[in-house]
């Protein structure tokens, strides 16, 4: 049993923890919702006072609103679905007896470990330039005319580059969740009869769910907060302005902080509508 | 029970496995590649892939011309120091809550996951006011601080998941051999917890050296790490192949080594224990 001199101890050793991750949490949010009700232009006058609401109004209304909603929407869509599809393939695939499956597993998580700002500027140069992109060697090979990637269909290049990104994430879960399954469910309705395919809809992919939930939670929160992929291959443009980096436009960019504060605060309540259902599950897992 | 497997079935699987595989770290293996070409071969057409004149000359003139060696030393010091002080601050804390749990263990836990789901963005203006008020603006002790702030609740809760493997029994006995908290942790329960806490700091590493959001937005010249010396040749240096495929390959492999020791842990650490 633990006495009450252990107890106090335990308490002060979880201190720094709490109290830097208190400060952490607490000091930059008051900031940015003191900011969101205020007319600030840090270049342009400063603090030029009270506003209320109008900050918040302003953002939704702005022209610059829906399409970025609706470019975040599908980037985190069409990512999502593709690390999930394929992933959960991948993770079957590997899941199977084969020669060299280690060299294979690493083959396919290394994407992970590349740095954001280094995928994304391969990518962009030396696979999607519309000159001397391999993907443009390619495309001439077949005799067909070279894409011009980031500009003709910017969001779709993006969904692809941060797909790569974050399908190893994926994969290598959904992976460690197949490897819990138990085989002798697989062989006995295999003996039974099943088909393969059958196998998959009714065993595999009904115990993969939660951790196909768990993937889809973890990759959205990191999703909605995409930035340096965005920054250095169009910096926003041709459609590819996300919420993240509408905000981020606005505050630093065209310093109105007012207003980006305004725009944080709408991000921070969207990310916390998903986390919610993440530590629920998280939660659960706690108690077990 | 194992499943009787015909050898034309495994060498299916293995043929598909091995195009996949490769098909997906094709990229890494291009800049690879290329970054041991001339400008010339690295945009020819038909592509070159093993048969050209193999070069050292890009690492030599992307260190000359851009000092490489000091953002390689920038990153260093900032995955290196933000992670270690992470560890200082999360060891003691997932220890008490592994151990010594009460009832608001859970809570605390799960209020530090969240404090990870904060949009950093939301927050961008405020942290960079203070950081020009404090004078860390484009400091490498400021991006410790900052990165070691966003990876803590990681660290504490994958150190959490591995104490919470070693038996309390064996704590226990060691008290009533007489030893205080302070021979516990040092001769019981550290030689136990070496792996995890190994663990933990490689992965955590590895995400503070991939870190790229506080990297590019808190750092100019003097101490921008990696991150920010790639995002440097967005344009037009980016046109130069072959000289951003040595600057890429060099930022990356040192990761890419890590990383190959790391995966086990990858899943544990990044579902916060939800996956096992």
């Amino acid at each position: 049993m633990s006495t009450r001199h252990s107890r106090s101890a335990a308490r002060l050793m979880m201190a720094p923890a709490v109290v830097l991750l208190l400060g952490w949490m607490l000091v930059p949010l008051t900031m940015t919702i003191y900011f969101s009700f205020k007319r600030y232009l840090p270049l342009r006058g400063g603090d030029l006072g009270w506003i209320g609401w109008e900050n918040y109004v302003r953002f939704v209304t702005s022209s610059a609103f829906w399409p970025a909603i609706q470019t975040t929407l599908v980037l985190v869509g069409g990512v999502l679905l593709i690390t999930i599809v394929v992933g959960v393939l991948l993770s079957v695939l590997l899941d199977q007896p084969m020669w060299g499956q280690g060299v294979v597993r690493i083959l396919v998580i290394a994407p992970f470990f590349v740095m954001p700002t280094v995928s994304a500027l391969v990518w962009k140069n030396m696979f999607m330039d519309p000159v001397n992109g391999l993907l443009a060697h390619l495309w001439k090979f077949f005799g067909a005319q070279p894409v011009e990637w980031l500009s003709d269909v910017p969001v779709f290049s993006l969904v692809l580059i941060v797909s790569w990104q974050w399908l190893p994430f994926a994969t290598l879960i959904l992976l460690t969740a197949i490897q819990s399954l138990d085989s002798e469910q697989l062989e006995a309705a295999e003996m039974d009869g099943a088909s393969p395919l059958s196998r998959f809809f009714y065993i595999t992919l009904p115990h993969l769910s939660r951790a196909i939930t768990i993937v889809i939670l973890i990759q959205t929160i990191f999703l909605l907060s995409i930035f340096a992929e965005i920054f250095v291959t169009t910096q926003g443009s041709f459609g590819t302005r996300t919420l993240t980096y509408l905000i981020y436009q606005r505050v630093l960019e065209s310093q109105n902080v007012g207003l980006g504060s305004a725009g944080g605060v709408y991000a921070i309540i969207l990310a916390n509508i998903v986390a919610i259902f993440l530590m629920r599950i998280v939660g659960k897992n706690l108690d077990a | 029970m194992a499943r009787a497997v015909t050898t034309q079935r495994k060498v299916t699987n293995t043929v598909i496995a091995w195009g996949v595989g490769l098909l997906i770290f094709f990229p890494i293996l291009w800049t690879i590649l290329t970054s041991f070409k001339t400008e010339a071969q690295a945009i020819s057409d038909p592509p070159l892939f093993l048969f050209f004149d193999w070069t050292l000359e890009n690492y030599a003139i992307v260190q000359e011309r851009s000092d490489y060696m000091r953002f390689l030393w920038n990153s260093v010091i900032i995955a290196g120091g933000s992670t270690v002080l992470g560890l200082v601050v999360a060891v003691p804390a997932a220890w008490s809550m592994a151990f010594v749990p009460s009832r608001r263990t859970k809570d605390v836990l799960l209020w530090m996951l969240s404090t990870k789901m904060l949009p950093a963005v939301g927050v961008l203006y405020p942290i960079y006011l203070i950081f020009i008020r404090l004078g860390l603006l484009d400091t490498r002790g400021g991006l410790v601080i900052v990165i070691m702030l966003i990876n803590l609740p990681i660290i504490v809760w994958m150190l959490y998941t591995y104490f919470r493997e070693i038996p309390g029994e064996i704590l226990e006995a060691a008290r009533m051999d007489g030893a205080g908290l302070r021979e516990e942790i040092l001769y019981v329960l550290t030689p136990m917890a070496v792996p995890g806490i190994a663990s933990t700091l490689l992965l955590n590493f590895i995400l503070a050296w991939n870190e790229a959001f506080w990297t590019l937005n808190l750092t100019a010249a003097t101490s921008a790490p990696l991150t920010a010396f790639i995002a440097s040749y967005s344009s037009p240096e980016g046109l130069f192949y072959a000289k951003l495929s040595a600057a890429s390959t060099m930022a990356i492999a040192p990761i890419l080594v890590l990383g190959w020791f790391s995966q086990k842990q990858l899943v544990r650490g990044l579902t916060f224990g939800a996956v096992k």
